[in-house]
């Protein structure tokens, strides 16, 4: 039996909290808004009492739940190609199934679609298809891509306009309610101390051993923060809760825990990009685990916001601060930033080795991975390794291929530092990711 | 001195030429022509044309090399389950075959165009890179104020890079000279609507693609030329049926298989192959602040065509193609969408609801710039339209 600590329990039960109080929106008064993670206005949303909703989030935890596979079979059988991304299929599948969510409670429909969004184009055409089938509110955010590397006045003052012209306006249309800017200034203030802690505790995987897995753990620490309870008492409290224990780990010189246990030595540290496998998550985290491997740093865990690369909402600015969170997630950002971002956590985290997890239905971190490989390595000097799956899509994610690209990938590292002579393992030149059967 | 009106094979020997130059020689022609002349490569789908054309600079469609070059190096840059174009366009990079651009705009049309832009900026230092956002938004006053921002600053830096003064009056000249070719453009639309069979898909494919690298004028030219020599050809027509094509905006279908679609009982009166270089609603229009840079970003937020990459704003995408069957006279739709291709694809359902409702006809399948497999496709596009002669049904 492992020996959970407090924050797990916190956030678990702030999840089931979340999907209850969800489920009595309507009954509440409460108006249901949907909306997407990277990006999302969270603090905005909670200054008008309304209630979020997450469809990727419906669709990691139904994945989580090995539920996924039933949805996207029957978005496949409603005319989607099995080509297109995942996310999408397993939320509008759930939808053609009742709507009913990963915990066993029905999802309200929405009275306003908030098409707010960081980073990917695709989260557009998922938005068209889900206004489709809801005759309600609809507000649309655009919020431009960084492409040049550069956060302009121009792209800032544009989302600060839209929030005003377009966004607030809707809001206040649902709920009957008029903004009121104190209020979302104070919950910009409380993100701004989780932001705090949250960064405070990625930063401790800095530290050898770190008592931290960024990556698998650190999608349970997001949690909270990427969705609705950004600005809450509830993320005070729990990030506080868990910066606690981590100084607790750290001090007494303890590694990550995993479904396993603590972890013995770490033997390898490593920066992971792209998100996890979802439907095989417990056998992914373990394939890293087995060998000793840690994440220092990662990628994913910053979709949602760059906290441990310095960002924090402003209370003072609150539109501007809104804009330049949307403007600043990790898949906002051009790809020689990005490669940026992955070598200099190389170097910061002193990581052996990075690992890029390549997911077939994701475009928007995908496409342009096998360069960031490249360019990662000429500028660390690291040799990269490289795996492919897929986040909900059951088909595509194969154990036995990834445990041996893995242990090839660590034993090269392992005779690097050794200087022993070991075969490099494959390299993902032209990778073909095949359906397991 | 007489010129003697080209035989219509001679221009069709013409546009082929063109069509697989892939070192762009007829553009590297023109920039030695006179001073100050770039040219800038535009990543599909749409691309400020006439805000390129203002700075000096020839605007040159870059729709990746579909079967003209193997494609090995660009390979080793996608996984499987990416689209084939951002290989083929990095190949024809690294070969050096765009050599002869000065620069490139990559608009948002997908994640994988977004990205092939970070990735152009590492490989192609050379290269001037742009990336344009234009406006998704329903909010128009914010849109109108965003673009026009970016297409100022687009003006300025590419006049700059020129070495010629970003006036106005460069706008005003080239809103006319597209406003021109637009006009032939129509005219193209509309002769091959009324007569397919004298204008084969081929070589309207051919003329369209033309557009993607000629100066505006000399495209026009070309193009009313070519539309005297196939109205000149007297061909009786076939029993065959009209379709719309829809959704290959992006990665281009090989040649080959739009002939064997037609050819197995098709007649492609509408496609959107080559957006970008079509009208898509109504030219610039000065307004009484006599600003043409605002006269082109109304122009753009004003676009009546749906594309899979724009903002369906009020969900009627489904609505308007129904109508633009109705109204160029199709008997149903062919969806080709490149493999993987999440705009295009995920666009599909949302459609076909629409055409199921008004009972129109339609088939689709998916393919590859590079592919060289038509067998299947040639057997569906026959199935598709013998049942639709027969039943009137798919
Ligand atoms: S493409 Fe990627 S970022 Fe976009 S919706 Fe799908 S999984 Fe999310
Ligand atoms: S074919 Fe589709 S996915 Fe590929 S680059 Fe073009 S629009 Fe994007």
């Amino acid at each position: 039996m492992i020996k959970k600590e407090p924050s797990m329990d916190a956030q678990k039960d702030l999840l089931a909290g979340y999907f209850a109080r969800l489920s009595r929106a309507k009954d509440e008064g409460r108006p249901v808004v949907y909306t997407f993670v990277p990006g999302n206005l969270a603090e905005l949303m909670a200054a008008f009492d309304v209630a979020p909703v997450y469809p990727e989030v419906n669709a990691l935890q139904s994945a989580m739940r090995q539920r996924s596979s039933g949805f996207i079979r029957e978005a496949e059988r409603g005319g989607h190609s099995e080509d297109v991304c995942s996310y999408v299929k397993c939320d509008l599948g759930m939808l053609a199934k009742g709507n009913v969510g990963p915990t066993g409670d029905t999802i309200p429909p929405p009275d306003l679609l908030l098409l707010s969004f960081t980073g990917c184009f695709t989260f557009m055409k998922w938005f068209e298809l889900l206004r489709e089938q809801y005759d309600c509110e609809v507000a649309m955010l655009h919020v431009p891509y960084v492409g040049d590397g550069v956060v302009t006045d121009a792209m800032r003052a544009y989302v600060v306009e839209q929030l005003q012209r377009e966004v607030i306006p809707k809001l206040e249309k649902v709920t009957g309610k008029r903004l009121d800017l104190d209020k979302l200034r104070a919950q910009l203030a409380r993100s701004r101390q989780a932001e705090e802690d949250l960064a405070w505790v990625f930063k401790s995987a800095r530290q050898r051993p770190s008592p931290i897995d960024a990556y698998f753990g650190g999608v349970y620490y997001i949690g909270p923060i990427f969705t609705s309870f950004r600005g809450s008492e509830d993320a005070c409290r729990y990030y506080a809760m868990l910066r606690g224990e981590v100084e607790e780990r750290l001090a007494a010189g303890l590694g990550p825990i995993t479904p396993e246990g603590s972890l013995g030595e770490e033997k390898f540290r490593l920066v992971v990009e792209g998100p996890p496998n979802w439907t095989s998550f417990r056998d992914f985290w373990k394939i890293f685990y087995d060998e000793g491997a840690v994440c220092v740093a990662s990628t994913y865990t910053q979709v949602g916001g760059t906290y441990e690369r310095g960002f924090r909402h402003d209370p003072a600015n609150p539109l501007e601060s809104l804009a330049d969170y949307c403007l600043s997630c990790y898949t906002n950002l051009p790809l020689p930033k990005r490669s940026r971002v992955l070598a200099e956590m190389v170097k910061e985290y002193a990581a052996d080795g990075f690992v890029i997890h390549s997911v077939k239905s994701c475009n928007s971190f995908s496409a342009g991975q096998l360069h960031m490989l490249r360019e990662v390595e000429k500028l660390t000097g690291v040799p990269g390794g490289f795996i492919e799956s897929d986040l909900v899509d059951a088909r595509y994610y194969g154990q036995a291929n990834i445990k041996n690209r893995i242990e090839s990938y660590l034993q090269m590292l392992h005779a690097r530092r050794t200087g022993a002579s070991v075969p490099t393992p494959p390299r993902a030149e032209r990778v073909h990711l095949e359906v397991v059967p | 001195m007489t010129t003697t009106q080209p035989t219509i094979d001679d221009l069709v020997a013409d546009l082929e030429a063109r069509f697989d130059d892939v070192d762009l020689g007829h553009v590297r022609a023109w920039k030695d022509g006179a001073p100050h002349r770039l040219a800038i490569g535009c990543l599909p789908v749409f691309a400020p044309r006439e805000v390129i054309w203002a700075a000096g600079a020839l605007p040159v469609f870059v729709r990746g090399a579909g079967d003209r070059i193997e494609t090995i190096r660009g390979d080793a840059y996608y996984q499987s389950y990416i689209c084939h174009l951002p290989r083929s366009t990095l190949e024809l990079g690294l070969l050096g075959h765009l050599d002869g651009l000065d620069g490139m705009v990559f608009p948002n049309t997908c994640d994988v165009i977004r990205n092939l832009s970070g990735m152009w900026q590492t490989s192609f230092p050379q290269h001037l890179v742009r990336f344009l956002d234009p406006p998704q938004t329903a909010e128009p006053a914010s849109a109108a104020a965003y673009l026009h921002h970016e297409l100022s600053t687009l003006f300025r830096d590419l006049c700059a890079h020129n070495g010629v003064e970003p006036e106005a009056a460069r706008l005003h000249l080239a809103i006319a000279d597209y406003a021109a070719a637009n006009a032939v453009m129509r005219e193209l639309a509309a002769a091959r609507q009324r007569e397919p069979w004298n204008l084969p898909v081929d070589e309207v494919y051919l003329l369209k693609r033309a557009a993607d690298s000629m100066p505006p004028g000399d495209w026009a030219d070309l193009a009313r030329r070519y539309l005297a020599a196939a109205a000149a050809r007297g061909r009786k027509p076939e029993d065959r049926i009209r379709v719309c094509l829809v959704g290959s905006f992006c990665e281009q279908p090989p040649r080959a298989l739009l002939r064997a679609a037609e050819k197995a009982g098709c007649y492609i009166i509408d496609d959107d192959l080559t957006l970008g270089v079509e009208p898509n609603g109504p030219d610039p229009l000065l307004g009484d602040d006599g600003d043409p840079m605002a006269a082109i970003v109304a122009a753009w937020l004003r676009t009546t065509r749906p594309s899979a990459v724009r903002y369906d704003e009020h969900g009627t995408a489904g609505r308007i193609l129904a109508e633009r069957v109705a109204a160029v006279g199709a008997d149903g739709v062919v969806f080709a969408a490149p493999s993987f291709c999440d705009p295009a694809l995920l666009d599909q359902p949302r459609l076909t609801r629409v055409l199921d409702q008004r009972n129109i006809p339609y088939t689709s399948f998916k393919y590859a710039e590079n592919t060289g497999q038509f067998q299947a496709i040639r057997e569906q596009a026959g199935t598709f339209a013998d049942s639709v002669k027969l039943w009137g049904t798919a």
